[in-house]
């Protein structure tokens, strides 16, 4: 049998049996009369200095540093982490501000132009990323493939994540942040990834160990 | 595990039980993994003032899908179709596979990649591809480890709990010879070890398979949450992405996700937000997969749906908070179940999936306390589920003439509804067992009872039939004298006023009901 004939089948006979499974339900009951109470925090009135305070907390919180610096400071202080932990090989999206990539000699910069290769990417020490959004309640940055954030997979496959955030980008709840992403979902279908420290398992004895297949380190550059 | 696709009955849980009581590592680390989840668990939803309220919108947002679910996943296909992706429906595990097969075979995979996904594992969807020759390589640490050890998984969230450290070790030890790393039992070695192992794979696979967590009818975002960072590797480095999802998972819109992506992982792992969560929308031009399929699956959900009380079992998000808090779980760990849903929800999920008569151990593992309930982020009230699928059990028996005239729990409930139908009845029984108990009883307490009720003995006391009942001691004070022994006496007084006790007692019956509605 044919793939497309056998699904067709298939899926009128899944859409009958979930009508006759739901013969307790009126025929011309609307969605909309199934009443659906969102009672739950829309929106925190919190001061924008408390909300930035509990970013921090719970960023770091999870195991990711942050580092507050003036937006002049960013290209030095990547500078300081790349030579701390013997970063030698930086990718950036293609987009990415020069004004933050750091001039150090001994850092090269990969941009994402053309297209890095995985084995390119899979060689390389770190990457540098800015973000879509940041959420406060529970120590989250989101990349959505907008400006400055690039391909999934340039934030995937280097072991070592810096992410440049301002204080502007960052909500207090994840109804807030669902909200603001709404357009990127349905208008321009961007792939949106949700970052909360980084990469880590429980599965051996219930022992958290940092990184398993993510980046095993994140730093965070807020900008106020 | 003997869960087969086909019609197979799964062992009783109560044997399985007793063989999983008795391995002390087993006992040692489930009471670990349950306990710190339970405690990570209650501190992270403590911190949050508005649970109660998202867990309501949760169980409501599930009722409204449900109730309304040809309308919703008509919605998902057509916005997924819209983005680029193509979707197929499985009637059962066969068609799902089937589907998956042809399409790997069409793009000449031999090595497929798999994010860890129960409802893949429903399907036994790598056993399928072993058959035709394609290998499926399990990407979540522990189900890689289940995998190369060929094992079972214990837990929905930490399959590979009831595992220690240095058997793991073993298993890396003979399985993985192409990594670089001094292996030993340390958790953090065994991690990297891994890592390295299944790096090399993710960069030649073309080929993934992933489940859902969410699937939003509105845009036709999947949404996969996870902490390793084998799922973002899954959906973003092969050229072909093929996603199972069972119906239920299906949200009407996109701001619902704010509801689950709440709920989820302070239910799950106890933490304010999972490490990763990806969302995708069908395929994005450069960017990682360029073909996208989404397999919707019933295999036995219509069936979960077409029961009433039932049916909100399909609300569940997979999160295990039941199963980290249920005293029978926390002892006998996930194997005993036979089920690739261990724990309170698959006790109520498993026996309507796979048809009551499959699984009717089930139901009966639990005592009923109802912690499962509260906390269930979705608000399933599998107490409730419990005892409707106990009364169709028995249902279904008596259905059976020969069955049930040979079926001692049967005639002993029968004996027992005649007797507590009259008072007169009910205090001559007494009597009797007063006179029956005497060779079991020790101390006012029955500790070795025979037959069927040994299954109560073996392991608590049942308190004996006392001395002189209490509406015997009433009788002696109203006539004012000091109790004594006559059963003719009593028998006497009984039949004086049947009349009114029955009333009493109707009368009484009718307000406990009153009550509980």
């Amino acid at each position: 049998m044919s793939q497309p004939q056998q699904s067709g089948r298939a899926r009128q006979e899944i859409l009958a049996r979930i009508r006759g499974a739901l013969n307790d339900v009126p025929q011309d009951e609307e969605t909309e009369q199934v009443p659906v109470t969102r009672h739950y925090r829309q929106q925190d009135d919190s001061s924008r200095a408390e909300i930035l305070a509990v970013f921090i907390d719970r960023v770091t919180d999870y195991k990711a540093t942050v580092h507050q610096v003036q937006e002049s400071e960013v290209s030095t202080i990547i500078a300081e982490i790349c030579k701390k932990y013997a970063l030698r090989q930086l990718v950036a999206p293609m987009d990415m501000q020069s004004a933050w990539l750091p001039a150090d000699a001994s850092i090269t910069v990969l941009r994402d132009e053309p297209q890095l290769t995985h084995e390119q990417l899979e060689e390389s020490d770190a990457v540098l990323t800015g973000c879509a959004l940041g959420i406060a309640q529970t120590g989250t940055i989101i990349l959505d493939g907008g400006a400055m954030q690039g391909r999934r997979i340039l934030s995937l496959l280097p072991d070592h994540a810096l992410c440049v955030i301002r204080a502007s980008q960052i909500v207090s709840l994840v109804p807030e942040a669902i909200r603001q992403l709404a357009d990127a979902a349905t208008v321009q279908q961007a792939p949106i990834t949700f970052i909360s420290g980084p990469s880590a398992t429980s599965d051996i004895e219930l022992n958290r160990v940092e990184g398993v297949h993510g980046p095993r380190k994140l730093d965070i550059l807020l900008i106020p | 595990m003997s869960l087969e696709i086909g019609r197979k009955r799964l062992p009783m849980f109560q044997q399985q039980a007793k063989i999983a009581l008795q391995n002390p590592q087993l006992r040692r680390n489930l009471g670990k993994a349950t306990q710190t989840i339970r405690a990570k668990r209650a501190l992270v939803v403590g911190e949050v003032p508005d649970w109660e309220e998202l867990r309501e919108a949760g169980r409501a947002i599930k009722e409204r899908t449900l109730r309304h679910l040809d309308t919703y996943l008509l919605q998902l296909e057509a916005s997924v179709q819209r983005a680029g992706g193509h979707v197929h429906w499985a009637r059962d595990a066969q068609e799902a596979n089937d589907i998956i097969i042809a399409l790997a075979k069409q793009h000449k995979a031999r090595e497929i990649v798999k994010a860890k996904s129960l409802t893949t594992d429903e399907m036994h969807v790598n056993e399928a591809l072993e058959q035709v020759g394609i290998k499926a390589y399990e990407t979540d640490l522990a189900e890689l480890i289940l995998q190369l050890s060929g094992d079972e998984p214990s837990h929905i969230l930490v399959p590979a709990i009831h595992k220690n450290r240095s058997e793991i070790y073993a298993t890396f030890q003979r399985t993985m010879h192409d990594v670089d790393i001094e292996l030993s039992d340390d958790p953090k070695v065994l991690t990297a070890a891994a890592r390295q192992y299944l790096r090399k794979i993710f960069l030649r696979a073309p080929f993934a398979i992933t489940g859902a967590n969410f699937a939003v009818a509105e845009t036709g975002t999947i949404g996969v949450v996870e902490s390793e960072g084998n799922g973002r590797m899954c959906v973003t480095l092969p050229q072909v992405l093929v996603s199972v999802m069972g119906i239920e998972k299906v949200l009407p819109t996109w701001q619902d996700l704010a509801v689950f992506l709440q709920l989820l992982p302070r239910s799950s792992t106890g933490e304010r937000m999972n490490p990763y969560t990806s969302l995708w929308t069908g395929v994005k031009e450069g960017d990682g997969p360029q073909e996208f399929h989404l397999v919707i699956l019933d295999n036995g959900r219509t069936q979960v749906l077409a029961d009433q009380i039932g049916r909100q079992a399909l609300n569940c998000i997979r999160c295990s908070a039941c199963l980290n808090i249920c005293p029978v779980y926390e002892r006998t760990g996930g194997h005993a179940y036979s089920s690739v849903y261990p724990g309170p929800i698959g006790a109520i999920l498993t026996p309507q999936l796979l048809g009551i008569e499959q699984a009717e151990s089930l139901p009966f593992a639990s005592t009923l306390c109802g912690a499962c309930y509260e906390v269930c982020p979705v608000k399933i009230n599998i107490p409730e589920v419990l005892l409707h699928l106990r009364g169709e059990i028995v249902r279904e028996r008596q259905q059976h003439a020969l069955k049930s005239t040979f079926d001692g729990e049967n005639l002993t409930m029968q004996a027992m509804a005649y007797m507590f139908a009259k008072p007169a009845r009910y205090e001559r029984a007494q009597q009797l067992a007063r006179i029956g108990q005497l060779p079991f009883e020790h101390q006012g307490k029955l500790n070795h009872l025979p037959g069927l009720f040994a299954g109560w003995t073996s392991a608590r006391d049942m308190p004996g039939i006392p001395k002189q009942t209490f509406r015997e001691w009433w009788r002696e004070r109203e006539r004012g004298r000091p109790p004594k022994h006559d059963p003719d006496a009593a028998q006497t007084q009984l039949q004086a006023q049947p009349q009114v006790q029955e009333q009493e007692l109707q009368q009484g019956y009718k307000q406990v009901q009153e009550g509980r509605q």
